[in-house]
């Protein structure tokens, strides 16, 4: 099974609700299909770059998932049939797509780690100061 | 004399006999120098600085870029495009 990322692009008059509806059927379409999903990333309303059916936004969502063809055929129906999707890409991730966004997400992970351990360093900082005063 | 192309300087100054009046600063290819083996689509930061103004993707002679990057570049680049991430020809 090879790993897949789908964004698609979707309206941004349809509500919260109904996207989670939506990404949540897609979930069952993968593992459906024999797939697992990984990721589901929002990534949020954003300029399109040119106008799709009209819209000058879109909403963006990322989805991660493991698959064969099938699934990717039928997930690509399913966005083909839904009226608040305007448009859609299909990459397949190669060992190196996947190595550089574990990677990546390792990267964001350790700046978050080192932005919540922030406080406390500065605080072993000050601890230094006053035990070389000593 | 060889001429050492990755040697700036001297930029402006007459040879004697040379036709070549300076040197231009040898461009390097961004992607190795970061050791950037994968270049994805949805990093526009990355990939903004390599695409014209107009929406045109920049040609190696312009950026430097060496020639498996390029090629793995213009495809993040038209990808991009595809998703209504980039241009595919921007207005003004």
């Amino acid at each position: 099974m090879a790993k897949y990322e789908m964004m698609f692009i979707t309206r941004t008059d349809v509500p919260e609700e109904e996207l989670d509806k939506l990404t949540a059927q897609m979930d069952t379409v993968v593992s459906g299909a024999g797939g697992k999903t990984e990721k589901i990333d929002k990534m949020g309303r954003r300029r399109l770059a040119y106008r799709v059916k009209k819209q000058r936004e879109g909403f963006y969502v990322l989805f991660t998932f493991e698959g064969n063809g099938d699934t990717v055929r039928e997930f690509e129906r399913r966005l083909k049939v839904t009226d608040a999707v305007i448009k859609y890409l299909t990459v397949k991730l190669d060992e190196r797509a996947v190595a550089a966004a574990e990677a990546k997400a390792k990267a964001k992970a350790a700046a978050a780690a080192a932005k919540a351990a922030q406080p406390s360093a500065s605080e072993a900082e000050s601890g230094t100061e006053t035990a070389s005063q000593n | 004399m060889a001429y050492d192309r990755s040697r700036g300087g001297n930029s402006g100054s007459r040879r004697p006999g040379g036709r070549r009046q300076y040197f231009r600063r040898r461009k390097v290819c961004k992607f190795c120098v970061e050791k950037i083996e994968f270049i994805d689509y949805k990093d526009l930061r990355l990939i903004g600085p390599f695409v014209a103004e107009r929406g045109k993707i920049l040609p190696r002679r312009l950026t430097g870029t060496c020639a498996p990057h390029q090629r793995a570049l213009t495809r993040a680049i038209k990808q991009a495009r595809n998703i209504a991430l980039l241009p595919f020809a921007a207005e003004v």
